[in-house]
């Protein structure tokens, strides 16, 4: 558990981190999009740039990253293989039935690779650098025009911000019920693969249960407190634009119109 | 003279389930400022009464009248604004994600513009000794912080009566000392009406007034001192005495005569050190 990045927060107070969730967020998904716009050596000479020079901004160790891209790597490994084995074009240097080595595959091959790795990097950036109450903030801001399509926002971005808070309860819990049931003489990890998903029943029930009682507990709670589902609130949480996030909009910007500058042919379209 | 707050008239409750009632034709009143312990075995219908206070529930006969609103389902909104709760598990009404959104949450269901939001934040927060940690979250918190919270949360509404639905149960004698103490002071500051549900009877010697239930039906009701001289028969009812009358009784088997049950160590000791001289 403790070695997953992936959905974590770093405490700091670089530059990335005190951008607001919505331009993190916005940023990060244009720059998922924008990353197919590379096709050539130097547009993904350009993303890799960018992409360091944000983790550097974001100032947290390059280790910290890497480990982030571990958990991924044969996932990326595999779909580069893949690629190389079974793309034909440019010279062939190996030709067995349908598995071929061609120049072209081997390029496909690694331009894959940087845009998996640049993609886990920058989405990481955004979570190490992001409360997770910030980011459902932001993902609630972010999703508010779907109100006018009768989309429960605010209810979804509640239950969201519920989820986050019991995660550790939940752990905790979860730990507890496992020590219990090992107390008990259940065997972890061991014996066959039905036996091992017979051992996680006595688990699994008890923490269902016991959410269902927290679900009722939380529910009267809410509601004793005035919670009242599709009434109007008011909103204590704040977020606030800076200069900076408008700066980090036009920086993307910036990076578009250089990789339309570098494309082979040119052009934004094929 | 003393001004009723609550008035429960004849009420009953029946879970569907279930072939008895849980409240049984239950009538009293509670009065403003007044600090009204209610205890009972686990089954008593203590939590069911709470719940109706705050139209959790609702009836099946009788009525509720809370400053003065008869508690319909069309009022329900209005009384809670009246009446702050706070549960037994401190970690199951926690909803905020950090201290000062758990605090504001109440605020923000009733409205109040984020100005006044952050100020009434801030003031409970306070009170109830826990401003230094506003940005902390539920899980790095001890159980009694965590009940402070919700009771900071629930004085920000500023209700007429809070509620402790055995708020102190889960909570180390530490904890549980510290959350007294912090109620006991705001009762005192604003002249606010307590119930306590309990079942620590150290803390409902300290009351105004004891209300005993047993099996759904109002048993008995008095002031601490005439509810615990009934020792053996609140043994009966599956109750306890505190330490000071249990020491007062046993030390009357033994010949030393103590005139009266004493209610707090303090004042048992005190006679214990000055009876000698009387003698």
């Amino acid at each position: 558990m403790n070695k997953l990045i992936l959905g974590r927060y770093f405490p700091g107070d670089s530059w990335i981190h005190q951008l607001d969730p919505r331009s993190k967020l916005l940023a990060c998904i244009y720059f998922i999009f924008v990353l197919f716009l590379a096709n050539n050596w130097q547009t993904y000479a350009l993303l890799w740039i960018f992409t360091l020079l944000v983790m550097y901004l974001s100032g947290v160790s390059f280790k910290t990253y890497l480990r982030g891209v571990r958990p991924l790597i044969w996932l990326i490994l595999f779909t580069v293989f893949l690629q190389v084995l079974f793309t034909s074009g440019g010279t062939i240097y190996v030709d067995w039935g349908p598995i071929t080595i061609s120049e072209f595959g081997l390029t496909n091959g690694v331009y894959i690779f940087c845009r998996f790795v640049m993609i886990v990097f920058v989405s990481t950036v955004v979570t190490l650098t992001t409360k997770p109450i910030d980011l459902t903030d932001g993902i609630n801001s972010l999703l508010r025009p779907l109100r006018a399509l009768k989309v429960p926002v605010d209810e979804f971005a509640l239950m969201l911000s519920i989820s986050l808070r019991f995660i550790p309860n939940l752990l905790d819990e979860t730990q507890k019920v496992m020590d219990a049931q090992a107390a008990r003489g259940t065997d972890f990890g061991e014996g066959s693969l039905v036996k091992q998903m017979k051992t996680l029943v006595p688990i699994f029930l008890p923490l269902f249960v016991s959410s269902l009682n927290r679900a009722e507990e939380l529910a009267n709670a809410m509601e004793v407190r005035g919670y009242q589902s599709g009434e109007k609130r008011s909103t204590f949480r704040r977020l606030t634009w800076q200069k900076r996030d408008t700066l980090c909009l036009i920086f993307m910007l910036a990076l578009t119109a250089g990789l339309a500058f570098l494309r082979a042919d040119g052009s934004i379209l094929h | 003279m003393k001004k009723p707050l609550v008035q429960i008239e004849n009420i009953s409750y029946q879970y569907e389930d279930q072939a008895s009632f849980a409240l049984d034709d239950v009538t009293m009143t509670i009065y403003e400022g007044e600090w009204l312990a209610i205890v009972g075995h686990n089954g008593s219908g203590k939590s069911t009464l709470a719940k109706l206070l705050n139209g959790l529930q609702f009836p099946k006969e009788g009525h509720i009248t809370v400053c003065g609103i008869p508690l319909t389902e069309e009022s329900v909104w209005d009384v809670r604004k009246l009446v702050g709760m706070v549960f037994q598990n401190p970690d199951n009404q926690f909803v905020g994600a950090t201290v000062q959104d758990d605090v504001a949450f109440a605020l923000e269901n009733n409205g109040v513009p984020r100005d006044d939001m952050v100020q009434r934040v801030k003031t409970s927060l306070e009170k109830v000794k826990m401003e230094s940690f506003l940005n902390q979250e539920p899980h790095n918190l001890s159980g009694g912080q965590k009940q402070r919270v919700a009771i900071a949360g629930v004085i920000a509404l500023r209700p007429a009566l809070i509620i402790l639905d055995e708020a102190t149960s889960m909570l180390d004698p530490r904890g549980r000392e510290e959350v007294l103490h912090t109620v006991r002071e705001l009762k005192s500051n604003h002249n606010m009406t307590v119930i306590s549900i309990t079942h620590d009877l150290e803390e409902a010697a300290k009351a105004d007034r004891i209300i005993v239930m047993n099996k759904g039906k109002l048993y008995r009701e008095g002031t601490p001192e005439e509810i615990f001289q009934m020792d053996e028969e609140l043994i009966a009812l599956g109750l306890d005495i505190p330490f000071p009358v249990k020491m007062s009784k046993l030390l009357k088997e033994k010949g030393i005569w103590i005139d009266k049950p004493y209610l707090s160590e303090k004042e048992l000791v005190e006679e214990l050190w000055t009876s000698h001289f009387n003698r």
